[in-house]
């Protein structure tokens, strides 16, 4: 039994299965992420008493993008964009194999960041819009990411993911008031309303289309398909609180999902500074207040 | 039919320009949006950029100041398009025809596909007309794979 050749074997076969199961994740993470966009425009037109298009809608759209010409007004724009859906990628398969939560937030955090530089490499000032407020939203949401992976660090000793599939207790129980605040946040990411403020799914007209303007054809294309991995990552997130029987997560986070359509329909667009407002207040102290819990439970103080 | 292809027929997004119209046929590609029509189980999206639209969709007589304006979002579409003109004025120039300031209809300075007769045109006829839009899309298509194959 303790043969050494055997053991190594063994975790060998571990390994190569869970490598297996991150390369699937990335296979069918833009697929569930389409439907579930697809299913966001059902329900979207359901609530507004519309009948809707079909739910591979989404599936149509980015197919025929891929199918345009090709017009651009800035080679660097394309840097950025590939660099977006790269980065949101390695960022799925980071959470699929259960690495560093701190790693996958900053990664997170980079692929904004490469949005927001494909958004000023063009000269359109509506871009040029577009991008300073994909920063304000980052500015929103990020503190809130990073907080939450450091309690995370709190309650398990360690920014492992894999460790919270191995913990015996889910995290909602010790930090709730950071599942409502990563909700409020979530709401900002998939830029829903009332924060659809850099580019938005539905009415196009305010800042034309914000940091999109400039991207047509495939490369719009390739930022539908990234969109469709940030969904499932932070709907991943959003599972991970529930991560011990994971099929609770899942419904979690479909319910979460919902939510977030939910609002959007019945939201209208807030201002810019309100957000900052609302999440900075609102959901910081959320994050704070559980912190402070957290350490208080290790006997820090 | 490719995938490509097949999904061209069913993601028409539009562009809506006024090239000088009274209003009534925007109210009534507006309308197409409401719940009544619901353009969208078709696919069809407004659009407010040229560089994400397929159908660009023209309201009203040709001013000489528009003319302009309208090649250009005609430009800044990738190809492939179509374009839909809505409304007696955008076909002909209708009752302001040989105003001073009216070049005539659309298809004096962009090529048109599909003619949407009426004053103001009906959401049922504009849905017809992307319909048929859409089916002379299918054609250049069939024509298109008919050269490759040949």
């Amino acid at each position: 039994m303790n043969d050494p050749q055997a053991v190594t074997q063994q975790i060998m076969q571990q390994q190569l299965m869970t490598i297996g199961l991150a390369m699937l994740a990335v296979i069918i993470a833009p697929f569930a992420g389409g439907f579930l966009a697809g299913l966001d425009r059902i329900l979207t037109a359901r609530l507004q008493g519309r009948k809707g298009p079909p739910v591979w809608q989404p599936f149509y759209d980015v197919f025929k993008l891929l199918g345009k010409n090709q017009i651009t007004a800035s080679r660097m724009q394309l840097v950025w964009m590939y660099a977006y859906l790269a980065i949101m990628v390695f960022c799925l398969i980071f959470i699929a194999l259960g690495l560093d939560m701190l790693l996958t937030v900053f990664l997170l955090g980079f692929a904004g960041v490469c949005l927001v530089l494909g958004g000023f490499s063009s000269k359109s000032p509506y871009s040029h819009f577009g991008a300073n407020r994909e920063l304000v939203q980052m500015l929103a949401y990020e503190p809130v990411l990073l907080l939450m992976a450091l309690a995370v660090y709190f309650q398990n000793k360690t920014f492992l993911i894999s460790r919270i599939y191995d913990s015996n207790e889910p995290l909602m129980y010790s930090m709730w008031p950071i599942f409502i605040a990563l909700v409020i946040i979530i709401t900002i990411k998939l830029r829903k309303s009332p924060f659809d403020f850099s580019t938005c799914h539905h009415a196009h007209q305010e800042i034309v289309r914000g940091i999109l303007t400039e991207y047509s054809g495939s490369y719009y294309a390739l930022f539908m398909i990234a969109e469709w991995y940030e969904i499932i990552i932070l709907l991943w997130l959003v599972a991970l609180f529930w991560a011990v029987p994971l099929w609770v997560g899942v419904l979690i986070a479909l319910a979460v999902y919902f939510l977030e359509m939910f609002i959007d329909n019945i939201a209208a667009r807030m201002t810019i500074g309100w957000m900052v407002k609302y999440s900075w207040v609102a959901a910081m102290v959320l994050c704070m207040t559980n912190l402070v819990y957290l350490f208080i439970k290790r006997g820090v103080f | 039919m490719g995938l490509i292809e097949a999904s061209r027929l069913k993601s028409p997004w539009i562009l809506h320009y006024d090239t000088g119209s009274c209003n009534g046929c925007d109210i009534e590609i507006l309308a197409c949006l409401t719940p009544l029509y619901d353009i969208e189980r078709f696919g069809m999206v407004n659009m407010g950029n040229p560089k994400h639209a397929d159908v660009l969709v023209c309201t009203g007589a040709l001013n000489k100041r528009s003319a302009r304006v309208l090649k250009n979002l005609y430009e800044q579409i990738p190809d492939p398009k179509l374009v839909m003109v809505v409304g007696t004025c955008a076909i002909s120039g209708g009752v302001f025809h040989n105003c001073y300031n009216v070049a005539g209809g659309a298809d004096k300075v962009i090529p048109v596909d599909v003619y949407v007769p009426g004053c103001a045109a009906r959401p049922e006829a504009i849905i017809d007309g992307v319909v048929k839009a859409l089916g002379r899309l299918a054609e250049l298509q069939e024509v298109a794979r008919g050269k490759k194959s040949a």
